[in-house]
């Protein structure tokens, strides 16, 4: 395996100005201390409530949002500022997918206009999903067209395409479109934020379908954020569980599946609704038990008098849970 | 013997577009019964909203035509004019939507929010303002003082949907609509929203009809389940035996497209094509035959029967297709045997 990102210490801090000079008087922790390897072509899960700041990392990641400190290296390089990731068209390898596929694409484009934008700026590859990232690129007009072409046929949508309006597709076509942009410059990275939450089943299907079949055929890496754990549960390798801004859990999809350990987690994994109609009873005295549990035990997992969850420190070679120090 | 709550019987909505009448609803029969959660289910586009919407007389009239009946209590809804509509609107109907922040007011705050629905059916009485509270503690929200006197930007999404619930008990209605309650929420407040409207149900013995395209949720509340596609029911069951026993193709569709029924590393069914557009649904037809790729094209045309066959005690599905259906890997499975 090949490490393709690794976060370390990662924080985000917002500021809290208040009193007199509009001084600052805190600090909202939005991403505290966090670290995480993403190996090239996995799918690495963010997984926590609204409000927990999975996006705000995979803000960082993409370079819409510069980290109060910590590190971020792809590939070796040091990536962690906007600025840097600027100096080396990153943007070209690393791609993201937004949730709400309507406000992502601009109403008055073309489609074609828009997935030939990443290509405007950073040239076309030589061919869909080729090794070799600092390969020539081409910025040639006609070549870009083709590009476009090949695009949409990778994502199922017919060549007539490239002259209509965003207005004129379904929420799944939108989104196959978005995946369409986001693939042009052969990235190795997409960062995909909910990226089905907004979708009927039949067409979460297609779409999940579809970023497996591209990370088979193209060893594209994902960090796949969502609040979904069946969808999650599926689509991933390893997870990390978000509450407050930290990590709480971290392990392969096993681990956190079959071994939860951390007792969000559980409350997580117990909110999940079962197609098992005989269970519903006994799954919702399970759901308020874990529920009781996690009042009545919150400071095992929960530093004393807030929200700011422990240190995590490894169970085994791949699992680590947040839990404080002297519990066995 | 449960009592009958709400009948719709052969409720058809048209949708009046560039000058002609285009069905967007097609003869959907449907009871809810005092004390029971009746879920609709089924993709965007599939006409569930059209129908809660016409049950509240939302409908423009200028632009659709709504017939057959629907009755609450005995008394029927279809034809009321607006005034009369307003007597049943928050009042014996509850009504909770997906979007909270944009069905609350946001210059209001949340009590007077709360007793305006009360006061505007009830007129002014003494002890609103110890009913507003009452009504806030009852949906689980702790501190109901302060949150009286929040406005809805200062809620989390959670506490907002517990708002909403709270408004559309304040009448004690009869029945609640609920309109993917929990789509925009994540899975531990979710639960926490489903265990709250079935409890509240229970308590005070409302119909709710739940509309939402979560097959989970379904699963986790609700005692029947009606199926609907392109704007007509293609099979209807309690929750158990549509689970247990699913029939028609669509159903079958939809439960192999959840990741919860895949085994590890197996693809996700992905039902091909999408909903037909209004204009080409011949609801002579079960539409969605056409987007089962491998069926005889003679059962795509085949005329359907409107009406519903009973194929076990109280489980119903439309047409027939149903009998030879089976998705390619089971019909190998079929041939080796």
């Amino acid at each position: 395996m090949t490490e393709l990102v690794k976060i370390t210490n990662l924080k985000n801090y917002y500021p809290v100005k208040g009193g007199f000079f509009n001084k600052k008087t805190d600090d909202i922790k939005a991403v505290d201390d966090v670290s995480l390897t993403i190996e090239a072509g996995q799918t690495y899960g963010l997984v926590g409530e609204s409000g927990s700041g999975k996006t705000t990392i995979g803000k960082m990641l993409v370079g819409l949002e510069n980290p109060t400190s910590g590190q971020i290296l792809f590939d070796n390089q040091d990536v962690t500022t906007i600025k840097q990731k600027k100096a080396i068209h990153y943007n070209k390898d690393v791609q993201m997918v937004f949730q709400d596929s309507q406000s992502s694409l601009n109403p008055r484009k073309t489609i074609g206009t828009i997935i030939a934008e990443p290509l405007q700026n950073f040239g076309v590859p030589a061919a869909i999903g080729s090794e070799g990232h600092n390969q020539e690129r081409s910025f040639d007009q006609e070549k870009i067209e083709q590009r476009v072409l090949e695009l949409l046929e990778v994502v199922g949508l017919p060549a007539k395409t490239v002259e209509q309006y965003p207005f004129q597709f379904s929420g799944g076509q939108r989104q196959r479109i978005v995946v369409a942009r986001a693939l042009a410059t052969n990235p190795r990275l997409i960062v995909a934020d909910e990226p089905v939450s907004a979708l009927d089943l039949s067409v979460q299907a297609q779409v999940l379908n579809f970023m497996k079949k591209i990370q088979r055929d193209y060893g594209i890496s994902f960090l796949f954020i969502s609040h979904d754990l069946g969808v999650v549960k599926y689509m991933t390798d390893n997870i990390a569980i978000m509450h407050h801004g930290r990590f709480v859990e971290m392990g392969t999809n096993q681990d956190i599946f079959d071994h939860p350990q951390h007792i969000y987690t559980k409350r997580l994994l117990s909110a999940i609704p079962s197609q098992k109609v005989e269970d519903r009873q006994s799954k919702r005295e399970e759901r308020l038990a874990v529920a009781a549990e996690f009042d009545r035990d919150h400071d095992l997992y929960y530093e004393p008098d807030s929200l700011r969850a422990y240190d995590l420190s490894p169970i085994s070679e791949t699992h680590f849970v947040s839990i404080r120090k002297d519990h066995n | 013997m449960a009592e009958e709550l709400l009948e719709a019987r052969d409720v058809s909505v048209d949708f009046r577009i560039k000058g002609t009448y285009q069905t967007a609803l097609a003869g959907v029969n449907l009871t809810i019964d005092r004390g029971q959660v009746l879920a609709l289910v089924g993709e965007s586009g599939s006409g569930k909203s059209t129908f809660a919407m016409s049950i509240m007389g939302l409908h423009n009239p200028e632009l659709t035509k709504v017939t057959g009946s629907i009755q609450l209590n005995g008394e029927e809804l279809i034809g009321l004019t607006e005034e009369q509509y307003d007597q049943y609107r928050g009042n014996s109907v509850g009504m909770i939507f997906q979007d909270p922040l944009s069905s609350l007011n946001p210059l209001m705050r949340i009590g007077e929010q709360i007793a305006e629905a009360i006061t505007v059916h009830n007129g002014k009485a003494q002890s609103v303002s110890e009913h507003v509270l009452n009504l806030l503690t009852e949906v689980g929200i702790p501190d109901s003082d302060r949150v009286a006197k929040q406005y809805p930007h200062e809620l989390s999404g959670g506490m907002r949907q517990r708002v909403m619930i709270a408004m559309a008990l304040a009448n004690e209605p009869d029945l609640i609509i609920a309109d993917e309650p929990t789509t925009a929420l994540d899975a531990v407040i979710q639960s926490q929203i489903l265990d709250l409207i079935k409890k509240i149900q229970q308590k005070k013995g409302a119909g709710v009809l739940l509309i939402t395209h979560n097959l989970d949720v379904v699963a986790e509340i609700a005692d029947e389940v009606a199926v609907m596609y392109a704007g007509q029911i293609v099979e209807k069951a309690p929750v158990e035996r549509l689970f247990n026993n699913p029939k028609h193709p669509y159903t079958r569709s939809l439960l192999r497209a959840d990741p919860e029924n895949v085994q590890a590393g197996g693809e996700l069914y992905a039902i091909p094509g999408t909903v037909p557009s209004l204009s080409e649904m011949d609801h002579h037809k079960d539409l969605f035959l056409q987007r089962v790729p491998w069926l005889d094209q003679k059962l795509v045309d085949a005329d359907v029967a409107d009406t519903l066959t009973e194929i076990e005690p109280d489980h119903y599905v439309r047409g027939t297709a149903w009998q030879d259906f089976a998705f390619p890997d089971e019909q190998e499975i079929e041939g080796q045997s």
